[in-house]
């Protein structure tokens, strides 16, 4: 499918378009919500100010630290998000790189990398994730790197299986037989083919970088000195927000990861329908 | 399947878990960090105890020789003392093993019995409202961290209805009369875990289930049994859903991975005595034996789960069988 | 009486671009034990045409008008559970069953008797007996029966094939493409068979195919089809040597010769016409030789060309 057809059959397609927008309204809160704050996220209120239910004044309450949770919310916004992006294309990269050389040098090198591959998608990603962060130290990059690692594994099979049938096709043994290198062939001629592929891909390993950024700072691998959604959550749980009925506190950082990792599972369910004819709507 | 494949299959999971030991030999010796301050964590030892320690680990010895002792201490089911517990690892995480086993168990059946069922039920009444409302709750179900599910659910069901207990296996200090009230307590307890756990899983059942059926309906088969003259309902059940069927066994298996994820989070959660609460206490004391002790098992099991899956699909499948 | 009579056949499609004529208003008809075949590039409404007999059409398509006489019954106006139990007892289907229309989960013979136990209301086991007889009559070994699609060979899956579709003696059989996919030798074993199974039954056979060449040995007469409409009907001798329509004309010229050198066979020029649109004149004119200037404008009607034998183009009787 080419990328003009792509590009307009999203347009099309409900879900896509819901997942777009929610994914635009974040990324504009992101950028430029820190900018009109008028709380800092760093200064702790006094001991009147902690755990105010919603008022004009803090929107959103304020957490068990006196800071203003809505602050907090869009300061942690710009956290996840950029975790959430770079860790993406990490993955990205690494399952690409894999998936084509795999694909186009087939034989050993295919299979000592598939084997490679499988070993990451057999382990179970979360206890994997919790080792490295735990050796590593909790800070920023070790949580990109860490969960940049460990996501790629799945992109790498399917790159490797789209690259198996673009080297079937004429052109690539023409461009074998006027001289071409091998660097030439994978990344002019067959990574522009795979590439639909791995875009579509990227949306599912995005959903899964947001949902494991939560997950790790929830459970207390993520870099304290900054706030992101999982680490709010992770105050809010510690502080025992659930009990004394502080919603304020424990609602908003879900519901804004859901609506994020949302946007990127309808993206992802709209590709699939798009690439996979059986599936497309009546 | 011939004995030839299982046998091969076998191979590659005792490779896969080879290399898992020695991934996880070198995940603690050799990052950053001093292993030997990471096994110790006491930053006032007294020479002794670090040579004691050093001699326990081996750690005074060439590489080799420590690597030789790691698998010698394996092969012994040694896994060295949790800090915390002051007990060996292996002690402590066995008597973890059965509560979530039982947990993760029961919340598997029930998620994949109600998941097949809501996505046959979906494909067969597709772009019906049912369809639509299963595809939006799998998808959000999808979405959603499965701690903050847990912390939703306790909100609702003990903070605000006090339905059930929040947290561990049975109600602490309660004498029991009987068996019988032994159980229903520990049913109490059972609830809201399995519950957390369940709805994460069933949307991607049952979305993985719609899917498959939705394919398979398209299939020229399908054609032939209605041109026979079958009434729909015995298309779906005898020609539809056993094909359909393969493809959730290796989604099933292949989950099982996200199962453990859930299962940490919502152990912790509910305070649930079972090997995610153990991960995630090693973790927060940053008790490193015990740590690679829960991974490891946890990352062998997973491993197998994985070959049981192939081997049983080759079993169902006739075409892999021959 | 006749067995089969189509009569202004109309059935569309509804598609979200509109409404989608696939057959439209074609007539032919079948007596008992006789060979037809219904030939035409794809797309021109020849399984349509098959599918609308069994109301087997995929949801989107409906049968806007004419009539199906089998013995006289109009199926069009049986009941959803009428159409039902007459499948595989009156008509069967033979799919191409070296693709996908064996399940490939279940044992051939319990493909073949649940088909029976349906009908006819027989236990399983003589229900497999049956299978078994069933796979002796296409030349298949009869513990076969117990083997899944995967286990057969192309040509093998399609004598299974037969087997299920003669499972139920059923008085109409319609071959869908039996023999595409398969190579020549084996292709000739199919026909040659079903030639042999159709005069010991008697029953009535629909060849649908695109490749004329394969028709000459097997069928008594020949339909052929272009663009929702058929074009030329009647005896295999009339067609092959009286060709009356251009249509057929091209058709025929796209033999593979044999015993000549083994050229690809020429393709008529053109694609065949957008359905979703209406059509002026003649559907075959922009792709036709033979076109003149009327041909645009006028529709053409069925003309007697010969015994039994009809066509419908502008030209016919000028020479």
């Amino acid at each position: 499918m080419k990328l003009k057809d792509f590009g307009k059959a999203i347009l099309h397609n409900k879900l896509a378009l819901t997942g777009t927008i929610i994914l635009l309204f974040f990324i504009i809160v992101a950028t430029f919500g820190p900018l009109i704050m008028p709380f800092s996220t760093m200064e702790f209120g006094e001991v009147e100010d902690l755990l105010l239910s919603p008022s004009f004044k803090h929107l959103l309450g304020t957490d068990d630290m006196g800071r203003d949770v809505l602050a907090n919310l869009i300061a942690g916004a710009r956290i996840s998000l950029l975790i959430g992006a770079v860790a993406t294309a990490i993955s990205m990269i690494i399952g690409t790189l894999i998936g084509i050389l795999a694909g186009y040098f087939g034989k050993g090198i295919d299979n000592l990398l598939m084997r490679f591959t499988d070993f990451f998608l057999v382990i179970p990603w979360l206890p994997l994730m919790m080792v490295l962060a735990a050796i590593l130290g909790t800070s920023l990059w070790n949580i990109i790197f860490v969960i940049g690692i460990t996501g790629w594994a799945g992109t790498a099979r399917v790159v490797r299986a789209q690259t198996l049938s673009v080297r079937e096709r004429q052109f690539v043994e023409r461009t074998v037989s006027i001289g071409a290198g091998h660097g030439h062939i994978m990344f002019r001629h067959i990574l522009p083919n795979v590439f639909p592929l791995v875009f579509a891909n990227t949306v599912l390993v995005a959903a899964v970088a947001i949902i494991s950024e939560t997950t790790l700072s929830f459970l207390g691998l993520g870099d304290p000195t900054m706030a992101s959604w999982g680490m709010m959550l992770h105050y809010a749980f510690e502080g025992g927000a659930t009990a004394s009925g502080a919603y304020w506190y424990y609602l908003p950082p879900g519901i804004c990861v859901v609506l994020v990792v949302l946007s990127f599972t309808l993206l992802g369910y709209a590709f699939d329908e798009i690439l996979n004819p059986k599936l497309r709507g009546r | 399947m011939s004995k030839g494949i299982i046998a091969k299959k076998l191979l590659y999971a005792l490779l896969t878990i080879l290399v898992v030991l020695i991934f996880n030999y070198l995940l603690f010796r050799v990052l950053p960090g001093d292993p030997l301050a990471m096994m110790m964590r006491n930053p006032r030892a007294t020479p002794e105890q670090i040579e004691a320690v050093k001699k326990l680990y081996g750690l005074d010895q060439a590489w080799y020789v420590q690597f030789f002792t790691y698998f010698k201490h394996l092969v012994e089911g040694n896994l060295g003392i949790s800090f915390v517990y002051k007990a060996p690892v292996a002690k402590v995480v066995a008597s973890k093993i059965l509560p979530t086993v039982l947990m993760v168990g029961l919340a598997e059946i029930i998620a994949i019995l109600i998941g097949i069922l809501i996505g046959v039920v979906a494909a067969w009444k597709r772009g019906t409202k049912l369809d639509v409302w299963t595809l939006g709750f799998s998808l959000v179900t999808y979405s959603v961290p499965t701690f903050w599910l847990g912390m939703i659910l306790v909100v609702l069901f003990c903070v605000q209805l006090r339905l059930f207990p929040t947290s561990g296996m049975l109600t602490p200090g309660k004498n029991f009369v009987s068996d019988w009230a032994k159980m229903v307590d520990l049913g109490r307890h059972l609830v809201l875990p399995v519950l957390t756990m369940s709805l994460v899983l069933i949307g991607e059942y049952a979305l993985t289930m719609r899917n498959t059926l939705i394919d398979v309906l398209s299939e020229d088969y399908i054609i032939t049994a209605r041109a026979k003259g079958f009434r729909e309902r015995y298309i779906l059940l005898k020609h539809a859903l056993p094909n359909a069927m393969l493809p959730m066994i290796t989604i099933i298996a292949i989950n099982i991975g996200f199962v453990v994820a859930g299962a940490i989070q919502v152990e912790t959660i509910f305070s649930w005595p079972g090997l995610g609460r153990l991960m995630y206490e090693a973790l927060g004391a940053r008790d490193y034996p015990l740590l690679q002790g829960v991974f490891l098992l946890v990352t062998i099991s997973v491993v197998l789960a994985n070959v049981l899956a192939d081997i049983s699909y080759a079993y169902i499948d006739p075409r892999v069988k021959n | 009486m006749t067995l089969l009579e189509v009569k202004h056949l109309r059935t569309y499609f509804e598609t979200s671009k509109g409404l989608y004529k696939a057959v439209d208003d074609t007539s032919f008809d079948l007596d008992h034990g006789e060979a037809l075949g219904l030939v035409g590039e794809s797309g021109c409404g020849k399984t349509t045409s098959a599918l609308s007999i069994v109301r087997l059409l995929p949801k989107e398509g409906k049968i806007h008008g004419g009539q199906i006489l089998f013995e006289g019954t109009d199926l069009v106006q049986l009941s959803d559970e009428e159409i039902r139990s007459r499948r595989w007892k009156d008509i069967s289907i033979i799919f191409q069953g070296s693709m996908n229309a064996l399940n490939p989960v279940m044992k051939v013979g319990d493909q073949i008797a649940e088909a029976i136990v349906l009908h006819e209301k027989i236990s399983k086991k003589a229900a497999l007996a049956r299978a078994g007889e069933l796979f002796e009559l296409v030349e298949m070994p009869v513990d076969r029966i117990n083997n899944y699609p995967h286990e057969f060979s192309g040509g093998m899956k399609q004598r299974a094939m037969i087997a299920i579709a003669l499972a139920c003696r059923p008085k109409l059989v319609i071959g869908d493409e039996p023999t595409t996919a398969l190579d020549v030798m084996v292709q000739a074993q199919i026909l040659n068979l079903l030639e042999k199974l159709r005069k010991e039954l008697n029953m009535g056979l629909i060849l649908i195919t695109h490749d004329l060449s394969i028709l000459a040995e097997v069928c008594d007469r020949i339909a052929v089809m272009y663009a929702g409409k058929i074009v030329e009907f009647g005896p295999v001798e009339g067609v092959f040597e009286n060709t009356a329509h251009p249509y057929t004309e091209r058709l025929i010229a796209c033999f593979p010769h044999i015993g000549k050198e083994k050229i690809i066979p020429p393709s008529i020029e053109g694609i065949p016409p957008n359905l979703l649109e209406p059509i002026s004149g003649c559907p075959f004119h922009p792709r036709c030789h033979k076109a003149i200037p009327k041909c645009t404008v006028q529709e053409p009607e069925m003309v007697k060309v010969g015994e039994k034998h009809y066509a419908s183009c502008l030209r016919i009787g000028e020479a």
